[in-house]
């Protein structure tokens, strides 16, 4: 199927990739505000996932490693954010920023001499007949596997929010971590192991956009991916569903510009890289101006706790 | 077992030594990291904080001190007064290159008409340019309650793509061969932003960065608007009762941010950089903030971090090409600074204390 020079199947199949890095990141960051921390440094993980996923792939040849050190490398550098934030009571929003200006840093330090190598390919999940299905297996079945683990987490996120225990304590804490800690739950105990999951998944996002979306190494590969990843958050109101629904909306609106090009529209290539960044803002706008104050944000967010007794 | 006490007031000693120890403690860290990357660390921590003072083309290095500090302290200040007001403008980068952009367009189209009044006028597009591109943020929040640390950030792709455009297309220099970016101003010199004192790097941007660290901290200490900047940092609630205005503040306090880097883009592209080209915006809208942190929000003391932290980026490209340090360590070691600053700053605010039941233990 072909509209305005685009093939349609082609543009869906390549939203659904675009979109996993946001859609990763973005979940870790849902659960991590869910337990009241807002932690600004999604950019910084992230590329810190990039760098070190692309290392480690091009080093041991295998994707997956890549992906695995991605997760431990971003988890490993939100453990600075939780030290600062939990123990030693530092600003959350100062902080955030901080991990953001010293992982662009140190990713360019540690890529050094990785430019221009061709990582190892992350291959298509093996569909059977599947893959050629007219229309639906470009669409759907030739996507490789962190796609399929990027939706499975949107299951696993909302299931583990909404309707597990642990779930029930992270909300809590989330929502008024004084009455959290008088039912005795440890409050940054429970925030360390969400910023750790945050970090992990954007760690992982990143690393996709090193090892599939570019791939290859650039300074600032990230490019406000992580920013965008944030106001998601946002736009969905915290929740996991509504998360996937934004990621595949700006997953569309990156991979638009492409296809656009590709079906020579003559649009200037500024105008296409401002786009995404502009309709974050308008549908940010939207979003607060529909639901006026704080729209389901978690009440304790960005507030640090610390137990006098 | 280690364990934190909140004092009842912050503590004036810490307030001031949290900024030396942070700066100790990144200099040890990043002595660690130099080693790791197999430089003599004492050498490059002397390379980056000595040789520019007082090694020998110091006087060169001094001139590039004041460059790079003017236009970090002209944004920092206006940042300060946000942070102290818990209003987030993290999108300073492209208020700055928005007032390069639309102070060097005023500029420009003037070109080749000599008039004293070119330049103030370019300070003033400047100055209004970076005020514009402030205000969507400002009055997104006023109006919508749209988050302005997102909003702002956001904007600063947008600028960075102007500023591309820009420099391709309506700003690129007509006898430029076809290359991209402007006329340099440096063959322009009725909107040339001089030195005032010759080859001293001290141009209008230096001394306005210094009025403007004065005035902000007579503003904050001694006027109405700074009370009220403070009282809705610190306590929310009775600003609220005082009857502060939130609306009038957010939008003060990021007005000024934006005038403040307008003017620091203006007098950068007209000044040190000399044209505007894709790569005009260096990050100076990001390390203000480190060095507003660095200062403690008080404008007296980002005249200080100011300078310090333009002897990073001076020391820092000295160590590059002396050394071969890699470009983007001096990246991570501004970061780090802010990272020890938040974390010291605990000293400030809470006492740490031996728990009771393990003292005895401990104290051996």
């Amino acid at each position: 199927m072909i509209i305005g020079g685009i093939d349609i199947a082609v543009l869906m199949a390549s939203l659904m990739v675009g979109s996993v890095p946001i859609l990763l990141a973005a979940l870790g960051e849902t659960v991590v505000e869910r337990s009241g921390v807002l932690n600004l440094g999604v950019e910084g993980m992230m590329i810190i996932g990039a760098v070190s996923g692309f290392i480690a792939a091009v080093t041991f040849q295998s994707p997956i490693l890549g992906f695995l050190a991605g997760a431990a490398c971003g988890a490993a550098f939100s453990l600075i954010f939780a030290f600062l934030v939990l123990v030693l009571q530092a600003n959350q929003v100062a902080t955030g920023l901080a991990l953001t200006l010293v992982g662009i840093g140190i990713s360019s330090l540690a890529g050094q001499g990785f430019n221009g190598i061709k990582p190892p390919v992350t291959g298509a999940v093996p569909m059977g007949p599947l893959r050629d299905i007219p229309f639906l297996g470009p669409m759907l079945f030739r996507h490789d596997w962190v796609v399929w683990f990027g939706l499975a987490m949107v299951a696993v996120t909302w299931w583990l929010l909404n309707r597990s225990r642990a779930g029930l304590i992270i909300r809590a804490v989330g929502e008024n971590h004084e009455a959290a800690h008088a039912l005795g739950y440890k409050v940054n105990r429970i925030r360390l192991l969400c910023i750790l999951f945050g970090g992990a998944m954007a760690g992982i996002g990143g690393a996709y956009i090193s090892l599939v979306r570019v791939p290859q190494w650039t300074d600032n590969i990230t490019n406000g991916i992580g920013w965008i990843a944030l106001a998601i958050v946002v736009f969905a109101s915290w929740r996991p569903g509504r998360v996937l629904f934004g990621a595949w909306l700006f997953g569309g609106l990156l991979v638009l510009g492409p296809n656009l090009q590709a079906a020579e529209y003559r649009i200037p290539v500024e105008y296409l890289s401002m786009a995404p960044y502009l309709i974050t803002i308008v549908v940010l706008v939207v979003m607060s101006a529909r639901k006026g104050a704080r729209m389901g944000a978690p009440a304790s967010l960005g507030q640090n706790f610390h137990a006098s007794r | 077992m280690l364990r934190l006490e909140k004092r009842p007031n912050p503590s004036r000693f810490w307030l001031w030594f949290t900024p030396v120890l942070a700066v100790l403690l990144t200099m040890t860290a990043a002595g660690l990291l130099f080693a790791a990357l197999g430089s003599n660390p004492f050498t490059v921590i002397r390379t980056i904080f000595w040789e520019p003072l007082a090694g020998s083309n110091a006087s060169y290095f001094r001139a590039q001190l004041f460059i790079k500090a003017a236009p970090l302290i002209l944004i920092a200040v206006g940042l300060a007064m946000g942070f102290r007001a818990g209003i987030w403008n993290i999108g300073a980068e492209g208020q700055y290159i928005m007032g390069a952009v639309i102070g060097a367009s005023v500029g420009l189209a003037f070109y080749p008409t000599e008039n004293r009044l070119i330049f103030p006028l370019m300070v003033a597009a400047g100055a209004f340019g970076g005020w514009a591109w402030a205000m969507i943020p400002a009055i997104l929040r006023t109006r919508f309650n749209t988050n302005e640390i997102l909003v702002s950030l956001m904007l600063v792709y947008v600028a960075q793509a102007i500023l591309a455009k820009a420099s391709f297309s309506f700003l690129r220099n007509p006898e430029g061969m076809g290359f991209p970016g402007s006329r340099n101003f440096s063959t322009y010199p009725a909107a040339r932003n001089f030195d005032l004192i010759e080859r001293s790097g001290l141009h209008w941007g230096a001394f306005t960065a210094l009025a403007v660290a004065v005035a902000a901290y007579v503003l904050l200490t001694r006027h109405g608007i700074g009370f009220q900047i403070r009282l809705a940092g610190q306590a929310p609630r009775a600003a609220r009762f005082h009857g502060v205005s939130p609306t009038r503040l957010i939008i003060f306090c990021l007005g000024t941010a934006g005038i403040l880097a307008g003017m620091a883009g203006i007098f950068e592209v007209s000044g040190p950089a000399g044209q505007l080209t894709e790569n005009f915006a260096t990050g100076y809208g990001f390390t203000a903030i480190i060095v507003a942190f660095l200062g403690r929000l008080n404008p007296l003391g980002i005249v200080l971090a100011g300078l310090l932290m333009a002897l990073t980026y001076v020391g820092g490209s000295l160590a590059e090409s002396r050394l071969n340090l890699p470009a983007a360590s001096i990246q991570v070691f501004q970061g780090m600074l802010l990272f020890f600053l938040l974390g010291v700053d605990v000293l400030t605010n809470y006492r740490i204390r031996l728990s009771r039941s393990q003292s005895k233990g401990a104290g051996a």
